[in-house]
């Protein structure tokens, strides 16, 4: 392979963004190149270069207001010859954007237009570049459309992209940057947005057109497990330059290069965990040398019950018509029971949609739940009244996902953390700026921060801000929503293990809602997974991820990628999953859980009972959901509900009954 | 402080506090008789040494009469369009932050005030209270309030569903405090830039008022009289519509560039 020519070759590029104030550099010095038929993975943290790079390639970063400032981007087109990207004029450009090289998008939502139809967007580039007509076109569209495995390719053609699914509408953006079958793909975190089963079916995909069209891949990604799978080369960035590169085995078995090692390091691995019986903090290379400890034991009281529900129900009501009545429900929890020690972190782990954000903020009451019970350190959370709920709210905070968000960008930092212990008058003056400066201290945080703005600290700066505000009151509960998924591995490293030595010096508990099994693996005491509204499976640690039982969570695990470059699954694409809709109309009653215990503590969702009036894609019904083989490692056979075709997104009032009759 | 050193900032700024100078230093250095002499020898007369703007129809001199049109012009402008926000802020606020029914009847209310034509409706509540320099400002301030409530509601609702707003809440702020501290701090921007967009407006709807009848009385005299009276003479003496016009022009023009760096001095996140 190496004898070939490269079809990039990248030497020395540097790119600048000339700002307000003043020059920041990308892109400094990149050099690299991918053979035909390579994929070259680029792994970094945000703000490595990585992105900029490959938009530097397809000369689109002039676009974002960057210059490409010195360099060569070589690139050698499909008639063989050779030309330098970063000087070539826009009409030539032009023709090699989307026709030799194709570019996927991380955010498969944004990237298509909405008010056109999918034919329309795939038609588009077909005219343009190959000069069909447009009844050929349209027929190449289907080709493709079957190409990346859409199911029924034709109706597909004519809808518009809300009304297809976060993977489906990623198929079609992969359709389109395939469309002129080009010999460079450059994907840019295709599968950071997806849930991780849809992850796994993508990966597949490029992977599958990659070895059967011959052609080359730039892979853009944060994700060392994601590289694991994909790469033949990997190249390690850090701030515009490049750290290390080499093949996938080298990089991951002899990383030369203590960032590599520590990037490597933060990574949590599923299965890590496996015999030990307590949450481990993670190592950080660079933060510390320390071997990492298991999170020091509590004194061995006997397990006291913090906070128990039962039977939590959440709906959202859908509603229609001049009179805005409910003609449907969105049934976001539904029939949810759990319970979390002191001291303890209950990890709910699901995909986006399964209800268990919802689940947190119904607990804490940020939304109303419709029914059941909430009990915290003996208060029953539900019947409080307003003044009651703003006191009991001492008792239990969150932590969000975004931390660009969750805090107010117009106020101090200090102010922010002040606000609850102003709320509740906890202290004031001299009192309260010493509990400000402490709760700083704990979550290890300069002082001098204080008196800072928001936009002033990095993501995991702000998430420590964050947790500081959520621990002033001497909370018993938190519920941290996601709460360590937008930030970079190593950051995320460090966060979970300050939430763990919190944990271990305050016995405060967590309700840990991830979508991350890796992670929650590393964290958690107990752990209860979710689909559709429900638990489906509840127990310990070990239980579930030892001994799963639940098809769902068989397939959650199965498509957790695994960072290790020998361990690459030939994942079958075909199997193409829907979600079925959580969406009811008005009136329906759903079945209850009802659970079987397979071992003390391990709780198992029992296939619905029949004659109720059910939806015919309910999670477990043994029909519906062919059990993987344990210990899958070679198959992601999916949940499959039995007939629903694709389901509309939950804001449609359809029933689902109705939608497996969907146009 | 330094934001405000920029080009854009120290232009907006002149231009804003020489208009300001103007109203408030005018009346005590020019006598009215300055500006309501007559001099029919003089009529329509271009700029020259005499009279540097030019004359009007009745000879007067408008570069005194411009001089004194602005304290009559920026004074009830300016005082519209705060009573505009006192009223249309709130309004926004609590339509956006409560939502539900409490939203649905303000936005009707402000829908039903929104299906005129704003000078129709100052036109109408400034004939109900009779024409004087009071009911021309709660006319034309009524009169805008709408477009500053509808802005801030769709600013609210958005700030509402913020995360740090949840956070705030499940920190035990209360209602009066989150808005307070979370939500008008995140929707002034908009009510800054709306603000200085409306002024121009304001100017220019007590100008309309004033044509009728309705709003500044002669021998007073403010741009919008001015502009209206020029009319007829657009073709031989355009100078008389373009002297008011352009007070007008570089008051707003001052106003959106001062209020553009006053919006980013205020932001944090703008780094000068």
């Amino acid at each position: 392979m190496n004898e070939l020519k490269p079809i990039v070759a990248i030497d020395s590029l540097r790119v600048e963004f000339p700002t307000d104030g003043g020059t920041v550099v990308g892109v400094k010095d990149v050099s690299f190149t991918i053979q035909p038929g390579e994929t070259v993975c680029v792994v970094g943290e945000s703000g490595s270069g990585k992105s900029v790079t490959s938009l530097s390639l397809m000369r689109l970063v002039e676009f974002g207001g960057g210059i490409i400032t010195g360099g060569q981007l070589r690139f050698t087109r499909g008639d063989g010859s050779e030309i330098d990207v970063a000087r070539t004029d826009a009409a030539t450009m032009q023709s090699i954007r989307g026709n030799e090289i194709g570019m996927i998008f991380q955010e498969p939502m944004t990237s298509l237009n909405p008010v056109f139809t999918i034919e329309r967007q795939l038609v588009d580039g077909l005219m343009t570049h190959r000069k069909l007509s447009r009844e050929a076109a349209s027929a190449r569209a289907l080709e493709l459309l079957k190409e990346v495995r859409i199911p029924e390719p034709e109706r597909r053609l004519k809808q518009y992209p809300h009304e297809l699914s976060g993977g489906m509408r990623q198929r079609v953006v992969i359709a389109i940057a395939m469309a002129c079958a080009p010999r460079l793909l450059i994907a840019d975190e295709p599968t950071t947005a997806l849930d991780v089963t849809i992850q796994a079916e993508i990966l597949a995909l490029i992977d599958r057109l990659k070895r059967e069209n011959g052609m080359s891949v730039l892979f853009i990604t944060h994700d060392m497990a994601v590289v694991a799978q994909m790469a033949d080369r990997v190249v390690v960035m850090y701030r515009g330059n490049i750290v290390e590169q080499g093949p996938v085995t080298e990089i991951f078995e002899r990383p030369q290069q203590d960032y590599t090692k520590a990037l490597l390091a933060a990574v949590p691995r599923l299965g890590a965990m496996r015999g030990k019986d307590r949450p481990e903090k993670m190592p950080v290379l660079m933060a510390d040398t320390q071997p990492a400890a298991p999170a020091p034991e509590k004194t061995s009281l006997a397990p006291r019950v913090l906070l128990d529900v039962k039977g939590l129900t959440t709906r959202f009501p859908v509603k229609r018509g001049p009179l805005r009545l409910t003609v449907a429900n969105v049934h976001a929890v539904e029939d949810v029971s759990l319970q979390l020690n002191v001291g303890e972190t209950l990890a709910l782990v699901g995909e986006s949609g399964c209800g268990k954000s919802t689940t947190g903020r119904s607990i804490l009451r940020l939304v109303e739940p419709l029914s059941g019970t909430v009990t915290l350190d003996g208060w029953d959370v539900r019947s409080l009244g307003t003044t009651d709920l703003r006191r009991a709210r001492r008792d239990m905070q969150m932590i969000f996902q975004d931390p660009f968000a969750s805090l107010n960008p117009y106020r101090r930092l200090r102010d922010q953390v002040a606000e609850p212990l102003i709320n509740f008058d906890v202290a004031r003056g001299k009192e309260l700026d010493d509990r400000i400066a402490t709760l700083f201290d704990r979550v290890e945080l300069p002082r001098d921060f204080l008196r800072r703005f928001p936009h002033e600290l990095s993501g995991g700066q702000r998430q420590r801000v964050a947790i500081a505000r959520a621990l002033a009151t001497d909370p018993k509960l938190i519920v941290a929503d996601e709460a360590v998924s937008a930030l970079d591995v190593s950051v995320r490293a460090q966060i979970l293990n300050l939430m763990m030595d919190l944990q271990a010096d305050l016995g405060v508990s967590f309700l840990f809602i991830s979508h991350d099994m890796a992670v929650v693996e590393r964290v958690s005491h107990k752990v209860g997974v979710m689909y559709l509204g429900r638990i489906v499976e509840f127990g310990t640690r070990q239980q579930i991820f030892d001994n799963p039982q639940h098809p769902y969570t068989r397939t959650l695990l199965a498509a957790v990628p695994i960072a290790d470059p020998r361990q690459k699954r030939h994942l079958d694409d075909k199997v193409f999953r829907t979600i079925p809709s959580p969406v009811h109309p008005a009136g329906y009653q759903p079945p209850p859980s009802l659970y079987d215990e397979i071992e003390p503590g391990h709780l198992v969702l029992r296939p619905q009972l029949t004659g109720l009036p059910q939806c015919p894609s309910r999670t477990a019904s043994p029909n519906c959901t062919p059990r993987s083989p344990p210990g899958a490692g070679t198959s992601t056979s999916i949940p499959k509900p039995c007939t629903t075709p694709s389901v509309p997104r939950p804001s449609s009032p359809r029933s689902c009954v109705s939608s497996a009759a969907t146009r | 402080m330094k934001r405000f050193l920029s080009t854009k900032g120290v232009i907006g700024a002149s231009l804003v506090l020489l208009v300001l100078f103007v109203a408030l230093i005018g009346p005590l250095l020019i006598a009215p008789e300055m500006a309501t002499k007559m001099d029919m020898r003089a009529r329509l007369a271009g700029p020259s040494f005499n009279h540097i703007f030019g004359t009007d129809q009745l000879g007067r001199d408008l570069f005194f009469r411009v001089m004194l049109g602005t304290q009559t012009s920026i004074g009830i402008a300016g005082t519209a369009v705060l009573l505009s926000i006192v009223i249309g802020l709130p309004l926004g606020i609590v339509s956006g932050y409560y939502r539900g029914h409490v939203d649905n009847v303000l936005m009707r209310l402000v829908d039903t005030l929104l299906a005129f034509p704003a000078l129709l409706l100052a036109l109408v509540i400034s004939a109900m209270l009779g024409p004087n320099l009071q009911n021309t400002i709660i006319a034309v301030g009524i009169a805008f309030t709408p477009f500053l409530a509808r802005i801030v509601r769709g600013e609210a609702l958005r700030v509402a569903q913020m995360p740090y707003v949840e956070a705030a809440r499940a920190s035990g702020t209360n209602d009066l405090m989150m808005i307070v501290r979370h939500i008008l701090p995140n929707i002034m921007p908009q009510v800054i830039v709306q603000a200085t967009i409306s002024l121009a407006f304001a100017i220019l709807a007590e100008a309309g008022l004033s044509f009728l009848g309705l709003g500044t009385q002669p021998p007073n005299s403010s741009w919008g009289l001015m502009i209206q009276a020029s009319r007829d003479y657009l073709d031989v003496a355009p100078w008389t519509a373009l002297v008011p016009g352009g007070a007008v022009a570089l008051t707003v023009l001052g106003l959106n560039m001062f209020g553009d760096v006053l919006r980013d001095v205020l932001d944090p996140r703008v780094k000068g």
